[in-house]
């Protein structure tokens, strides 16, 4: 490789932050200031070290976006440099992640979210005063630039926004991460519900923007006894891994031990658990099949890249019960056969970092995580990657190109993750819902937990309700509930529109379809989807088109752009939708049917499922709720 | 297909093409299927000397059982496969799919384009005036070849030509996400600044003319380019020892640019700058 860079060279705030996470130039090759005689006289490193180093790009871009604000040339340079990576690539990566920046900006950012919730909860009017109070977003303004943001996972506290600040973090000092709150630095501030008037205080002064309300705030139903998956939530301390214990905590584990890997397969298998992504496909059998692979290692990679609109469950899991999730890990990887596990987590959602962080770090030193898991002779441990801003890097392959340092692009299958997943090896790839659902399963038998729910679909199922309801929140109901039960739990408003279920990429239910069972095959059946369990309650006051007009500005924003049908279909689509904003019938026709076809090719002929699904709330809301007529 | 000799014999796969029984060499494409078949297939990103990117999909094809089309180019043909390559759905696709691209991007200069666009009917031009297009300028920063992006389909075929397949010099990528992807160097920086060692390999690969020589470009400007009126001699490179196949394209006694054979079992249609670009001196008559 052929590695050319301009003269461009990093300030030291930039050197720096690189240094921190790889440690210092090992010679002047990689971007040691000065050359020795002895750099001169001896290459190190090469095509294949520099290979096994390109997973660090994602982590050095963050390294230098945290700390500066934005990627300079200099510092893309160094980066480059010090992983042997080509700049052209570099950048290409850089540009794929909405929250990285290639131009200088200001070091406090804050993101204001237009995604569907927030819609429904007055953010156009939020965004109308802050350009007043801020300016138009995108320019910088007293240090600070706000912008608008696609879903935040703050659904349960619309209109939400994030402010990060870029710089050096004290508490993260080559010292194992504190726990959210604990230091008064304040990297990002969460302000949500917000005002205008509270997102400038904020800018001003993050360190003073009030501390997050606990994650149990987002749990209508906390301390009900009959939660499984939520049970802990606001019961446990999410940072004593002590209490996690005296909660039952890896009573589990020691369960999995007990019954061997091929026997934790086997009870998944008998629970019918099923992944909770939205495609339904059975764990058991990917954690069989991903077992059964001669080629190794085995990876396991938990998708926590949470960030279909109106999603916001697994941020609730993870920072009121991030324990959990660890010894949910622990016991899938042993059963696929793996010793090293990724958590790849949305890059918005910093308390959720913070949290879990400390619980694998907390894990580690007590030899819950590491070389000897509870002294049984396992191996395993978990790192936590953080995604930077790209929805389509929750598709299982787009996860493995983002890891690896590559554009977070899809690729296609066959071959499947199971025989080349992550680095091309055998991988399963679990979400943190489901990867929770085991302990229940281990703790308590595969039997008892398939007694839950209905023949096809086992156990609970947890729904994200936001939008116009009195009580939004993280719900957990056993599968085959109906939504008019879930609704009445949440308070629905009086005059009920639509709910979208399944997020952008679900389906429209009508007030009179109330009745639907809440199962995969019971909205499958009603010519909708569960999706990742999103349910968006929208009232009368709602302007329904300009919501579609939302969701496809949605995924024209976050195509990844490789494939024709959904990089210039999404950019058609909303096209159209912008043209028939104010138009019925006859005057929205044409528009209709040119978005059926050009909707039709997209469900066909993208690669993935972004692309095949992104016309079908659109088409939902056209055919069942009559939006044009 | 590339040549490469003395192969193993391989396996032959039995599979259902268009109704016929056929069987392919085990590791075959459903489009290596189609084509000794004689079933023409639209393809751009494919190339015969890289491993496509399956990007473009107007390849695809019905396989039976399967929720969504395959890429023909790079789905391989399984034992017991049922492949339907020219049903309503299939053109469907391919139609939309070429009215996305030549609504967004000039495809006057893709070989073929136009007569596809006539066989599956498609028309660009319903997606209205306002529609959004890729809008570039040809970006001419050097004396020897042109990037004009507003032609671009985004096929990846010279990122990979110039990084891990063939070139490994890694001096473009793609930069940005979505609708706003582009081909790029570094910051968008000139390709004299770029690590490109001006092999013209991105240039031989790309299938629509948005990478061109110089000498092509300015004549196409200038309406003096005659391709029929073209000769083409294949020789052998004189610089190195390496001994390369160059093509040399000439109009009216004039070295308009040179390509080389991909079927060449060394270089696969790849050069270096001497060879694809060193032709001004065989011309140079004082
Ligand atoms: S469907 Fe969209 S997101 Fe998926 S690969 Fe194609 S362009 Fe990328
Ligand atoms: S420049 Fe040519 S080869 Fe490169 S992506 Fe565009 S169309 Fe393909
Ligand atoms: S093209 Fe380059 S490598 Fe090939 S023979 Fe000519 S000078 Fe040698
Ligand atoms: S030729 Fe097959 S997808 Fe482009």
């Amino acid at each position: 490789m052929d590695l050319r860079f301009t003269d461009a060279a990093p300030d030291a705030a930039e050197r720096a932050a690189v240094d921190d996470l790889l440690g210092p130039p090992p010679s002047g090759w990689e971007g040691g200031t000065g050359r020795s005689d002895a750099d001169l006289r001896w290459a190190r490193g090469g095509a294949s070290a520099a290979k096994d180093r390109r997973d660090q790009l994602l982590p050095a871009l963050h390294a230098v976006n945290d700390r500066v604000g934005w990627i300079s040339e200099g510092a893309l340079n160094y980066i480059c440099r010090r992983l042997t990576v080509a700049p052209a690539e570099a950048y290409g990566v850089a540009t794929f992640y909405a929250m990285f920046s290639v131009r200088p900006r200001p070091a406090k950012v804050l993101h204001v979210c237009t995604d569907l919730a927030c819609a429904a909860r007055g953010s156009a009017a939020l965004r109308a005063e802050l350009t007043d109070r801020m300016g138009s977003p995108g320019s910088p303004a007293d240090g600070t630039v706000w912008q608008e943001s696609p879903c935040l996972g703050l659904c349960e506290r619309a209109p939400a926004a994030l402010l990060l600040r870029a710089g050096q973090d004290p508490a993260r000092d080559g010292q194992d991460p504190a726990p959210a709150g604990a230091d008064g630095s304040r990297r990002a501030a969460v302000v949500a519900p917000a005002t205008a008037a509270a997102l400038v205080t904020a800018a001003r002064a993050p360190e003073k923007a009030p501390q997050e309300p606990p994650a149990t705030a987002a749990v209508p139903q906390a301390g009900d006894p009959a939660l499984v998956l939520l049970r802990r939530i606001g019961v446990v301390d999410p940072a004593s891994l002590d209490d996690y214990r005296a909660r039952g905590g890896y009573a589990a584990l020691r369960r999995a031990f007990a019954l061997g890997p091929s026997g934790v397969v086997r009870e998944v298998l008998d629970a019918g658990l099923v992944g909770r992504g939205g495609a339904a496909f059975p764990t058991g059998r990917k954690w069989q099949a991903t077992a059964q692979q001669a080629d190794g290692p085995h990876y396991l990679v938990c998708n926590a890249d949470e960030s279909e609109p109106g999603t916001f469950k697994d941020r609730v899991l993870m920072e009121g019960d991030p324990y959990a999730l660890v010894e949910a890990m622990t016991i899938a990887g042993f059963a696929i056969g793996a010793h090293h596990g990724y958590v790849y987590l949305r890059g918005e959602y910093p308390r959720a970092y913070e949290c879990l962080s400390h619980a694998v770090a907390s894990a580690r030193t007590r030899g819950l995580l590491g070389p000897d898991v509870l002294g049984q002779g396992y191996a395993f441990d978990i790192e936590i990657r953080r995604g930077a801003g790209a929805y389509i890097c929750g598709e299982e392959t787009a996860i493995f190109n983002s890891i690896e340092g590559q554009r977070g692009e899809p690729r296609s299958k066959p071959p499947f993750p199971v025989e080349k997943g992550l680095f091309g090896k055998p991988t399963a790839v679990n979400n943190v819902e489901t990867l929770v659902n085991v302990l229940p399963i281990l703790e308590h038998g595969a039997a008892a937990y398939a007694a839950t729910g209905t023949g096809t679909s086992t156990g609970t199922k947890l729904f994200c309700v936001s939008g116009q309801v009195d009580r939004p929140g993280v719900y957990e109901l056993p599968f085959g509930a109906s939504l008019r039960e879930l609704l009445v739990l949440a308070g629905p408003p009086e005059r009920l529109r639509a709910v979208l279920l399944g997020g952008a990429a679900g389906g429209f239910v009508r007030p009179d379809e109330l009745d639907v069972p809440l199962t995969f095959e019971g909205t499958r059946a009603a010519g909708t989807t569960l999706g990742s369990g999103v349910v968006l309650v929208l009232d009368e006051s709602v302007e329904l088109p300009r919501v579609l007009l939302r969701i496809a500005e949605f995924f024209r924003d976050e195509s990844c752009g490789q494939c024709v049908p959904c990089r210039v279909g999404t950019v058609r689509q909303e096209e159209a939708l912008h043209r028939i904003v104010d138009r019925t019938g006859a005057g929205a026709a044409d528009d209709i049917a040119l978005m059926r076809e050009v909707g039709q090719a997209m469900r066909d002929a993208s690669i993935c499922g972004l692309g095949q699904t992104a016309w079908n709330a659109v088409e939902s809301a056209i055919d069942r709720l009559g939006v044009y007529k | 297909m590339t040549a490469v000799p003395l192969q193993p014999p391989r396996r032959l796969v039995p599979f259902t093409l268009d109704g016929t029984e056929t069987r392919v060499p085990e590791g075959s494409t459903i489009l290596d299927a189609c084509r000794s078949a004689g079933t023409d297939i639209p393809t751009l990103c494919q190339g015969d000397t890289l491993t496509p990117k399956n990007a473009c999909r107007v390849c695809v094809v019905e396989v039976e059982g399967a929720r969504t089309l395959a890429p023909a180019c790079s789905r391989r043909a399984e034992e017991g496969m049922t492949v339907l390559t020219d049903t309503e759905r299939v053109r469907h696709s391919r139609k939309v799919v070429l009215e996305l691209l030549a609504s967004s991007t000039d495809l006057s200069t893709t070989p073929r384009a136009a007569e596809w666009i006539k066989e599956y009917e498609a028309k660009p031009g319903r997606f209205g005036a306002d529609a959004a297009r890729v809008d570039e300028q040809p970006k001419i920063d050097n004396d020897l070849y042109v990037r004009d992006y507003d032609k671009c389909i985004l096929c990846y075929k010279c990122v990979d030509a110039c990084g891990e397949q063939w070139q490994n010099t890694f001096a473009i990528a793609v930069a940005g996400r979505g609708f706003d992807a582009r081909v790029s160097t570094e910051h968008d920086a000139p390709l004299t600044d770029s690590a490109c060692v001006f092999c013209g390999n991105c240039i031989e690969v790309c299938p629509t003319g948005a990478l061109s020589f110089s000498t092509e470009f300015g004549m196409r400007a200038a309406g003096t380019w005659d391709e029929p009126a073209q000769t083409r001699t294949t020789t052998v490179c004189a610089y190195c020892g390496v001994g390369c196949n160059v093509t040399l394209h000439v109009q009216e006694n004039e070295i308009v640019k040179v390509t080389s054979p991909h079927d060449n079992p060394v270089t696969h249609g790849n050069l270096c700058i001497k060879g694809r670009f060193g032709f001004q001196h065989v011309q140079n008559r004082d």
